[in-house]
């Protein structure tokens, strides 16, 4: 960490920030270690790629936005949605394919969306946001709203077109949109170093005129500095920017994965790196109560246990209607 | 009423709603200064300026989906495909995100995208510039698919189309460019979904849209010369379509045609005939189906394969008039 975070954070405000991180990282963690039980019992069907281990990206990034700012998430997007401030009852009632989940249980795990919070959607397509990304913010800048896009990727959608075009488009048209890689070594198990002929991903965005940043993704202040910085050249007009955030997904990609490409030993080294510990050391140097911790972590679990009650005891959908919810009759967009 | 060609129709309803509409504007490869490969745009960037009418780098998926982002936070895009082929580059934002988008998210979104540009044979452009693709779609819920084959409807599906709040695929037709025909300089749109009987027979009912609507209504001109009396209904939407106008018609005719320019293999043809074979219309048949649609090929270059590829007036009035003898005189 560097001195200019230091800094930030000996003011009171960006103390409450922080301590505010440390609950929506502990609830990200929550939420889909509580997921992760749910599948493993078979408490709920299909698939689902955890956050676990990657808190402080989209903590940080987050963070960093303004009300009014939007973003579009990947398969790998429920710590986005909670980061914006989601209803965790309604996540979980969606992953439990309830009619209060999110999209009335119309999407799961892969397809959430607020659009009240600025999250365009959650994507099952690697890639599939990124040109989507781009047009919300072509679309901010002729409506001459000072507002900025976060596209969330991981590694792997840097390898699709969709990365090529979208980067491109972003940048001839200098539109406000941040690129956030979340480099967790692996697309599903190709490692990045078999995948990628070059060092580090950030140096792909030089090939389109972006400026292009890497933080330690595990530690929350440098990636709100990071994000800070290019979501503040964003708005100003300045154009994308990318920013390659080096983090590591504790659980295997989806609920298939049995871990064959990659050691014990180096998920071990990654998690002492967790980006929650990290945080609570740092909370607790800057003079922050161990009580007050234990209390946050303590309200986290309640809530995610009362979210999942509350999808638990939700109604199912109601199938007869599904024929007559492919199309509306009303625009509903609009920022 | 004004006349003027289908191009200028299309023209004319981007325009209106341009003018109308501050969230409306339209992107595409060489749609500003040049005008677009087919002259749709020619002039709009002088009017409404680079913003609204957006010169793009040659992607496909990175242009459709910007639509889609634009629109979902309160624009109203417009995409042209410079050739409706090119749309194939865009396949994951077409099917994967714009289509799905409002379903897929529980209602909570919708995307009011049109997708339009040129589609069919007939200009010597070969396999990868020519195809009619509307099956791929119309198979694909959550999108709407609109292919007018007159001036007046270009315009007024044209309106209605960018007014929808739903994803459309608007694919005109490249022969019909130039023809002209009187199209209403009025504000109100054509609903899509609705079907319209351009001739009315009592021997068979002919199914059909685009280009083929025009290539029908003159192989049943030629017909009626030798007593054949012949109803043609031109769909104008596929999805919707007015499935209850096909039905009607078909209760009254007792006999099926399905004609389209696009391969024959899983196209639209078989959805309109398996539609008619559910429907009460059943019960009225006299004759099996006939279908005359493109051959089961990529079109092909040379003018004598390519006009042996797509449903020529000749092919269309022999192949009926063979069928007809077949089916209405052993009754």
């Amino acid at each position: 960490m560097n001195r200019a975070t230091e800094q930030a954070i000996s003011k009171d405000a960006t103390l409450e920030e922080a301590i505010r991180w440390f609950r929506t990282m502990l609830t990200i963690r929550r939420f889909d270690e509580t997921i992760d039980e749910l599948f493993a019992s078979g408490k709920v069907h299909g698939t689902t790629h955890l956050y676990i281990g990657e808190e402080a990206v989209a903590t940080g990034i987050i963070g960093a936005l303004d009300s009014g700012d939007v973003i579009t998430s990947t398969h790998r997007g429920h710590g986005h949605n909670i980061a914006l401030g989601g209803d965790v009852r309604a996540m979980m009632a969606e992953l439990l394919g309830r009619e209060t989940g999110y999209c009335r249980g119309y999407g799961g795990s892969m397809h959430i969306a607020d659009q009240s919070l600025g999250n365009l959607g959650a994507n099952g397509i690697v890639g599939g946001g990124l040109p989507i990304a781009v047009g919300a913010a072509l679309g901010f800048v002729m409506q001459k709203q000072p507002k900025v896009v976060v596209a969330f990727s991981g590694d792997g959608a840097l390898n699709e077109g969709a990365f090529h075009e979208a980067a491109n488009l972003a940048a001839i048209w200098r539109l406000p949109v941040v690129f956030v890689v979340e480099n967790n070594l692996y697309g599903m198990s190709g490692s990045v170093k078999e995948m990628f002929a070059i060092g580090h991903l950030a140096e792909r965005a030089s090939g389109y005129g972006i400026p292009a940043t890497m933080v330690d993704g595990n530690d929350v202040f440098s990636v709100w500095e990071a994000g800070s910085q290019a979501v503040q050249v964003a708005r100003s007009g300045g154009g994308p920017t990318l920013i390659e955030a080096m983090t590591y997904r504790y659980k295997g990609h989806s609920k298939s994965d049995a871990n064959r490409y990659r050691s014990r030993e180096e998920i071990r080294d990654w998690r002492k790196r967790d980006p929650i510990t990290h945080l609570e050391q740092h909370l607790s140097s800057h003079g922050v109560d161990h009580t007050m911790l234990n209390e946050i972590r303590d309200e986290v679990v309640q809530v995610i246990a009362d979210a999942l009650k509350y999808a638990e005891e939700s109604p199912w959908p109601n199938p007869e209607i599904l024929e007559d919810s492919v199309y509306t009759r009303e625009d509903k967009t609009g920022a | 009423m004004p006349e003027m060609t289908y191009a200028a129709a299309i023209r004319s309803a981007i325009e209106w709603e341009m003018e109308h509409d501050p969230r409306v504007f339209i992107m595409g490869e060489d749609i500003g200064v040049y005008g677009g490969a087919f002259g749709i745009t020619l002039g709009l960037v002088e009017k409404f300026g680079k913003d609204r009418v957006r010169d793009t780098p040659i992607a496909e998926e990175g242009i459709v989906g910007a639509g889609i982002g634009s629109a979902l936070v309160g624009m109203k895009p417009i995409v042209e495909m410079q050739f409706s082929d090119f749309i194939v580059n865009a396949m994951d934002q077409v099917v994967n995100q714009a289509a799905k988008i409002h379903f897929m998210f529980g209602g909570r979104m919708t995307v009011p995208l049109v997708i339009r540009g040129p589609a069919g044979a007939g200009t010597g452009a070969a396999a990868q510039h020519s195809q009619s693709l509307e099956a791929w779609f119309h198979h694909i819920p959550g999108l709407k698919v609109v292919m007018p084959a007159f001036p007046d409807d270009a315009r007024g599906l044209l309106l209605s189309a960018i007014r929808d709040p739903n994803p459309v695929i608007f694919f005109e037709h490249k022969l019909l460019y130039k023809t002209v025909g009187e199209v209403p300089d009025s504000y109100e749109g054509i609903p899509l979904g609705s079907g319209v009987i351009r001739r009315h027979g009592s021997h068979a009912t002919i199914i059909t849209y685009s280009l083929m609507v025009h290539r029908t209504l003159e192989a049943a001109e030629r017909l009626a010369a030798k007593g054949w009396d012949l109803e043609v209904i031109d769909l104008r939407s596929l999805v919707p379509m007015d499935i209850d106008l096909v039905v009607e018609s078909v209760k009254r005719t007792g006999r099926l045609v399905v004609c389209h320019e696009a391969v024959g293999r899983g196209g639209v043809g078989g959805e309109i005939a398996a539609r008619v074979m559910e429907s009460e219309a059943f019960d009225y048949l006299d004759a099996p189906l006939l279908r005359i649609t493109g051959l089961n090929t990529p079109v092909p270059y040379s003018p004598p394969l390519e006009e042996a590829f797509m449903p020529s007036v000749d092919r269309i009035a022999q192949t009926l008039e063979t069928w007809l003898e077949c089916e209405v005189v052993t009754q």
